[in-house]
């Protein structure tokens, strides 16, 4: 599927040795978060949360079992309500910007009734483009990404994989500022998983999109990120904040380096740390 | 592939089988030969009532009924039942109400309806209608009350307004519930339809044919009655389902 000519390493990278935890980060912040608070009944989730979203990099999101991973992602992409404080995208309230979402359950987040392309065209719909203009974007965004799909079938003619591939080309044909990822690849099969990692990490290439991806498996979060997010049980405050900066497009060659073991193995320190806080 | 035609026949063998035994029981005179008519007096009957008989006739005003029935049913339901749908605490606050007439016999409506409407078409029709209404509401609602969260959430994500999520999303997953409940109404309507055709100063249709030729000893006849009704509701049933599958290509999947 892949296609090599296509996929360059983002330029500027160093070779993947050295200390990459403790890099400091140069680019810039797209999403600043300040002073978030959560509670869901008596359960304190989120408590005075402060984080900054570099531009233009994947962060993952890893943690324990309930502290509030998707909860995180569901507030910064106004799905569910904060008690307080503030996200602000490059200064930009939410429904000022352009940004796409990707659900963990694409059987339910995809419309049945609807053909795949015309799903991919449902967010051009409501920005009242016309039907040529959807059209035509939507075949520019296949053709960018490569994708060999059926688009003229409905979703439940499709497998598992090219289902969610139908959901994160929907999330990108507004051409969002911005991509989130609820744990997107955990309802399918492993070779599954691993030919949409590899997708997942063609697009982010591709188009540079911010992306922002919960993950409930760290060899994954690392794999994909140029940073992680490791929260701590609840109420969830950053853990750490490592940075991984190998070069991509990563492969499964990547999985075996040094700096990725050393990387996974110190995330999974602090994983566990946390975990038996408790 | 041989098996699968074979499969496709299975169906016919329980037909066979029960003219076979209704056969044996008509040789061996199990039932009286006045209330049990051979097979073919009863096909005979049949396709005589079909074609140049009262049967044929009956049949439509029949078919008139309660389609006219189902579809009073559906105009008031099928709107009613997405706007208490969509304001889930009406719907709570009206649940047992429509919970309690729902399981009211309509056949205990009749009188009632006799002194609202009189004897004539339109107390047959309104108490069908009213059945099948309740059936349809409560079946319409909880299609749209059941609405897969997460269907909503990716149409909010994406900047539907409310309208946009009700037209786009709700209507839309509410749809094979909807069929659900526009089968079993049918179905209701035809029962009720039958029923008030037998007693409710009729002078057409199955009910009335069905009531008239026990009256008058014509067994042939009423049974040929019968199974023009059987044939009817199960037709309407299929009718409905060929519609679903066609408009709702993805209930169940």
């Amino acid at each position: 599927m892949g296609k090599e000519s296509a996929l360059r390493p983002n330029s500027g990278r160093e070779a993947p040795n050295g200390s990459s935890i403790t890099l400091p980060t140069t680019s810039s912040s797209h999403v600043t978060i300040r002073g978030l608070c959560k509670s869901f009944g008596d359960a304190i989730v989120y408590d005075r949360f402060d984080l900054d979203i570099p531009q233009g990099k994947l962060v993952s999101v890893f943690g324990p079992n309930g502290c509030g991973k998707s909860t995180l992602i569901n507030m910064i992409a106004g799905l569910i309500p904060t008690d307080a404080g503030e996200i602000l995208f490059n200064g930009k309230p939410l429904r000022d910007i352009k940004f796409g979402y990707v659900f963990q359950n694409y059987r339910e987040a995809l419309f049945p009734w609807l053909r795949s392309i015309e799903n991919i065209e449902y967010p051009l719909k409501l920005m009242k483009l016309s039907k040529a203009e959807r059209r035509a974007r939507t075949q520019r965004l296949v053709a960018h990404l490569g994708v060999k799909i059926d688009l003229a079938r409905y979703p439940y003619e499709l497998s598992g994989g090219q289902q969610q591939l139908v959901s994160i080309m929907r999330a990108l044909v507004v051409e969002p500022e911005i991509l989130f990822l609820d744990e997107p690849f955990s309802a399918l099969d492993y070779e599954m998983t691993l030919f949409m990692r590899d997708q997942l990490q063609r697009i982010f290439v591709e188009t540079g999109t911010t992306t922002v991806l919960v993950s409930h498996d760290l060899e994954e979060a690392v794999y994909l990120a140029d940073r992680i997010l490791l929260l701590s049980r609840r109420p969830a405050a950053i853990a750490d904040y490592v940075h991984y900066a190998a070069a991509r497009p990563r492969t499964d060659a990547t999985l075996s380096q040094h700096d990725f073991v050393r990387v996974k193995a110190h995330c999974l320190e602090v994983f566990q740390r946390e975990v038996r806080k408790a | 592939m041989k098996v699968d035609r074979f499969q496709a026949y299975l169906p016919i063998i329980g037909v066979i089988g029960l003219i076979v035994v209704w056969y044996l029981a008509v040789w061996y005179e199990v039932v009286d030969r006045v209330l049990l008519p051979s097979p073919t007096d009863t096909f005979a009957a049949l396709w005589k009532g079909a074609t140049s008989g009262r049967l044929g006739f009956d049949f439509w005003r029949t078919v008139e009924r309660t389609t006219l029935a189902t579809l009073i049913a559906a105009a008031i339901a099928i709107p009613l039942g997405i706007f208490l749908g969509a304001a889930e605490k009406l719907y709570r606050s009206l649940e047992f109400v429509i919970d309690f007439f729902r399981s009211t016999p309509a056949s205990a409506m009749f009188p009632l309806f006799l002194v609202l409407f009189g004897v004539g078409d339109e107390t047959k029709i309104s108490v069908a209608a009213f059945g099948a209404a309740l059936v349809i509401l409560f079946n319409v609602a909880y299609g749209v009350m059941n609405a897969r969260k997460t269907r909503l959430l990716a149409a909010k994500v994406m900047g539907a307004s409310r309208l946009r999520v009700l037209t786009d999303v709700m209507l839309l997953e509410s749809l094979p519930q909807t069929f659900v409940g526009l089968r079993n109404g049918v179905s209701l309507a035809l029962v009720i339809v039958v029923v008030a055709e037998m007693f409710i100063g009729s002078t057409d249709g199955l009910g009335h044919l069905v009531f008239e030729s026990q009256q008058l000893f014509a067994m042939p006849d009423m049974y040929a009655a019968i199974f023009a009704a059987g044939a009817l509701g199960y037709g309407l049933n299929l009718l409905f389902l060929l519609i679903e599958r066609r408009f709702v290509h993805w209930s169940g999947k």
